[in-house]
């Protein structure tokens, strides 16, 4: 069971996640709650990176046998890496949307209705 | 004729051309608008040639497989990795052909109509930097035979696509339509990357075959199933997910609204791609195809229903793209439903696959075609307001025809292509259930019943005093419509030709999942 | 900013970059590449951008230079790809590895000091990833910085 925890923990996260998504009015802290679910994917990519016994790929320190394949791990970092620019591009919407409408309470972001 | 090095390395080619020439374009902008204007226009020719080479290959000579970093581009397993195929792998079937034909003839019709749409618009440098990248990005999400690459492509393409949408930022409007697209999409893309976890944590593969091959349906590629059906309906903008693409549609560019609708196909694309190359017959058909049917029966009746009561041109076109893409789903979900039941499929599923097949390339052209004569209209008039529009028939004689071309597509009226591919979905359909039939056929009047109001509104009547110098829009915009018109007129007219040379091999290679993880594990 | 922050972005500032620049060349070797290295030494660049005013930011850093950095990241990128195409091998082929030439000794397994000198394109590409991630990372600073500036003003 004890071993189970990241899982947990990605699990946990998700559901901050929504809930902050769904629920926080203010622009910036439903940003950060896609970057918590962004953050908790990562999580979950990396723990399925976890091979019992394994030896990491690291040349410098390896023992000259079999290296596990460091798939996950470059899937994290691609994801990392998508992440920041959706982050950037995210908040630089935020800063326009700021400066047109003057607030960044997702009530009063509804322009578009009218 | 064609230089065998272009052949073989196309794959990586349709994609490194528009990324270099992407991020050139900014310093060769820098020279003179003319000079921009002419290398991206000529990145996306050579782009599109290449895209039309390879898809001519891939219909005469069968699946092409491009290895990334092997030593031989048809190498997919490499002899000291136990038999996984580890390199990322473009794996270009026929239904994958058939995007890359769309997305060519698109992008360039487009990418002409755009470089006089957007003259007189400042910091165009990003813009057709944007523009490459999501070519980019659709010619990536639909050749690619690895799960992980078409998540990476995904991204890529929203990332461009909310930029563009919010391009003209328009007191702020635009940006929140894009921040509407962008947050959705971004969930639904995480979504994919929990579903693609799965797939590895299970199989330990990321190629598409290799998991295929594996594929056991246990209940946790159900929650993967069910969170990439979830995601892809959404990014393709099916019913219950849709409400972010009248906005996003009306706010963006027009001629970006048209690439997006040809970006909303990649994703069906996607969709398809994993029912039936993924699972196939491990999975529940009936079940998921009578998921996939109701979720295009909803996205036809509540998309036309908004459509009808709509006063700006470009969300009534949007809730009318809601409505077509339901078409595709009703088709291809008639077709998943009796997957595995070969004389229920040869009666009448094949039928009911190349219907919705054929209506994807046909939907991008035509409702391609009636977005840029929006964006014409706004470009003369300055407005989207149907109401305030009227007697534009008198100065504006070929984006009218161009209108009415599209129109009568969209609303199937022979002899254009949109009556083919619903043709042949309602003879399909009615043999299955006669019921779905008959809806559709329903939405298809109701369709054109809104088509005639806006054709009305906009062309007919006197000419207007305020509009009195209106002029016809400028040629380079003619010629991109142009182009579009001309494939959807050849369609219509030939729809046997198309059919047998481009839609049924389609089809057929969707189906037929053994070709597919054949081409890369070898016969296995 | 007061003057103990000036001063101490000022002593950080070569140490960040020497830092980043030693995990984009070792990537191939141990943990880091390209895109860490890379976001390592764009940090410097917020470094200096938390420490100085907008006007003292602006004529210390160049948003064309970052530009550019970013542009010639990805062609190098690229073009180490396209030189596998014009020796017969596929996009991305590692054609240098192994081979005796630049970068092409044979890894070395086992506890040792590492050889940089290895990997074939893989530290090229690196190499190219950290110029553009470095690039780019700092345009979307400076560009947000100066969006917050002129909102201020």
């Amino acid at each position: 069971m004890f071993w189970n925890l990241p899982l947990v923990a990605v699990v946990a996260l998700v559901i901050i996640a929504l809930a902050i998504i769904v629920f926080k009015k203010n622009l910036i802290k439903v940003f950060l709650g896609i970057v918590i679910l962004e953050s908790a994917v990562n999580l979950f990519l990396i723990t399925l990176g976890y091979r019992e016994g394994g030896i990491a790929p690291i040349y410098t320190n390896a023992p000259p046998a079999s290296m596990v394949l460091p798939t996950p791990q470059a899937l994290t970092l691609t994801s990392i890496v998508i992440g920041v620019a959706t982050s950037a591009l995210l908040l630089s919407f935020a800063i326009i949307i700021w400066k047109k409408y003057g607030s960044i309470d997702i009530d009063r972001i509804r322009r578009l209705k009218e | 004729m064609i230089p065998a090095f272009i052949v073989e390395n196309s794959p990586a080619l349709m994609v490194i051309v528009p990324l270099v020439a992407a991020f050139l374009s900014p310093f060769i902008g820098r020279i003179s608008s003319m000079v921009r204007s002419i290398w991206v226009g000529g990145a996306m020719a050579v782009t599109s040639t290449i895209a039309l080479i390879l898809a001519l290959d891939v219909y005469s000579a069968g699946t092409r497989l491009y290895v990334f970093g092997a030593s031989a581009a048809s190498a997919a397993v490499p002899p000291d990795s136990g038999g996984i195929p580890i390199r990322i792998i473009f794996e270009i079937d026929q239904m994958s052909a058939l995007m890359l034909v769309i997305t060519a003839i698109s992008g360039f019709a487009i990418i002409l109509y755009s470089l006089s749409s957007e003259r007189s618009h400042t910091g165009l440098e990003s813009f057709y930097t944007l523009y490459l990248l999501m070519i980019t990005g659709i010619l990536g999400m639909v050749s690619t035979g690895d799960i992980f690459n078409f998540f990476v492509f995904l991204e890529i393409l929203s990332l461009a696509s909310a930029g563009l949408i919010a391009y003209r930022v328009d007191g702020g409007v635009a940006v929140e339509a894009a921040l509407k697209y962008f947050v959705l999409s971004t969930i639904g893309a995480l979504a994919i990357l929990v579903a693609i976890g799965i797939y590895y944590g299970q199989y330990n593969a990321l190629n598409m075959a290799m998991i295929a091959a594996r594929m056991q349906f246990s209940v946790l590629d159900q929650v993967a199933l069910v969170l990439i059906i979830a995601a892809l309906a959404m990014k393709c903008g099916a019913v219950p997910m849709h409400f972010w693409t009248p906005d996003a549609y009306s706010m963006a560019p027009s001629s970006i609204t048209a690439l997006l609708v040809v970006a909303s196909q990649a994703s069906l694309y996607g969709l398809f791609r994993t029912v039936f190359t993924l699972y196939n017959v491990t999975l529940n058909a009936a079940t998921v195809g009578w998921l996939i049917i109701i979720l295009g029966v909803l996205s036809m009746v509540v998309g036309v229903t908004m459509a009808i009561p709509q006063k700006n041109v470009k969300r009534l076109m949007a809730y009318h793209a809601v409505s077509q893409t339901g078409y595709m789903l009703l088709g291809v979900g008639v077709g998943l439903a009796v997957l595995g039941n070969q004389s229920l499929l040869d009666a009448f599923g094949y039928m009911a696959m190349e219907g919705g097949i054929f209506h994807i390339i046909n939907h991008a052209m035509y409702k391609g075609l009636l977005f840029l004569t929006a964006g014409a209209i706004f470009l003369r008039v300055g407005t989207y307001n149907l109401n305030r529009m009227g007697g534009l028939g008198h100065s504006m004689k070929w984006t009218m025809v161009f209108f009415v071309i599209g129109a009568l597509a969209i609303a199937g009226i022979p002899p254009f292509n949109g009556f083919a591919s619903k043709l042949m979905i309602y003879e399909s359909v009615f043999v299955f259930n006669p019921l779905l039939a008959v809806i559709a056929m329903v939405v298809s009047i109701l369709t054109l019943a809104s088509f005639v109001k806006v054709f009305h509104s906009i062309f007919m009547g006197p000419a207007l005093p305020e509009y009195s110098g209106v002029r016809e829009a400028p040629m380079p915009m003619l010629v991109g419509m142009g182009i579009l018109a001309v494939v959807v007129i050849l369609f219509g007219l030939f729809p046997g030709i198309v059919v047998e040379s481009l839609i049924t091999p389609a089809a057929h290679a969707l189906v037929d999942q053994g070709a597919y993880i054949g081409a890369v594990l070898g016969g296995a | 900013m007061s003057k103990i922050v000036r001063t101490g972005a000022n002593l950080l500032y070569p140490f960040i970059l020497i830092f980043g620049l030693y995990v984009i060349m070792h990537g191939h070797l141990t943990p880091g590449g390209g895109f860490q290295g890379g976001a390592v030494v764009a940090t410097a660049v917020a470094l200096v951008i938390v420490a100085y005013s907008f006007e003292e930011v602006t004529a210390m850093i160049k948003k064309v230079g970052m530009k550019a950095r970013e542009s010639i990241g990805l062609l190098l990128f690229i073009g180490a790809g396209i030189a596998a195409l014009a020796i017969g091998a596929p996009f991305f082929s590692n054609f240098l590895a192994n081979s005796g030439l630049l970068f092409g000794q044979v890894v070395p397994s086992g506890p040792n000091p590492g050889d940089l000198n290895t990997a074939g394109v893989i530290p090229i590409m690196n190499l190219a990833v950290g110029i553009e991630v470095w690039g780019g990372l700092a345009v979307i600073l400076l560009y947000m910085l100066s969006g917050i500036t002129k909102e201020g003003s």
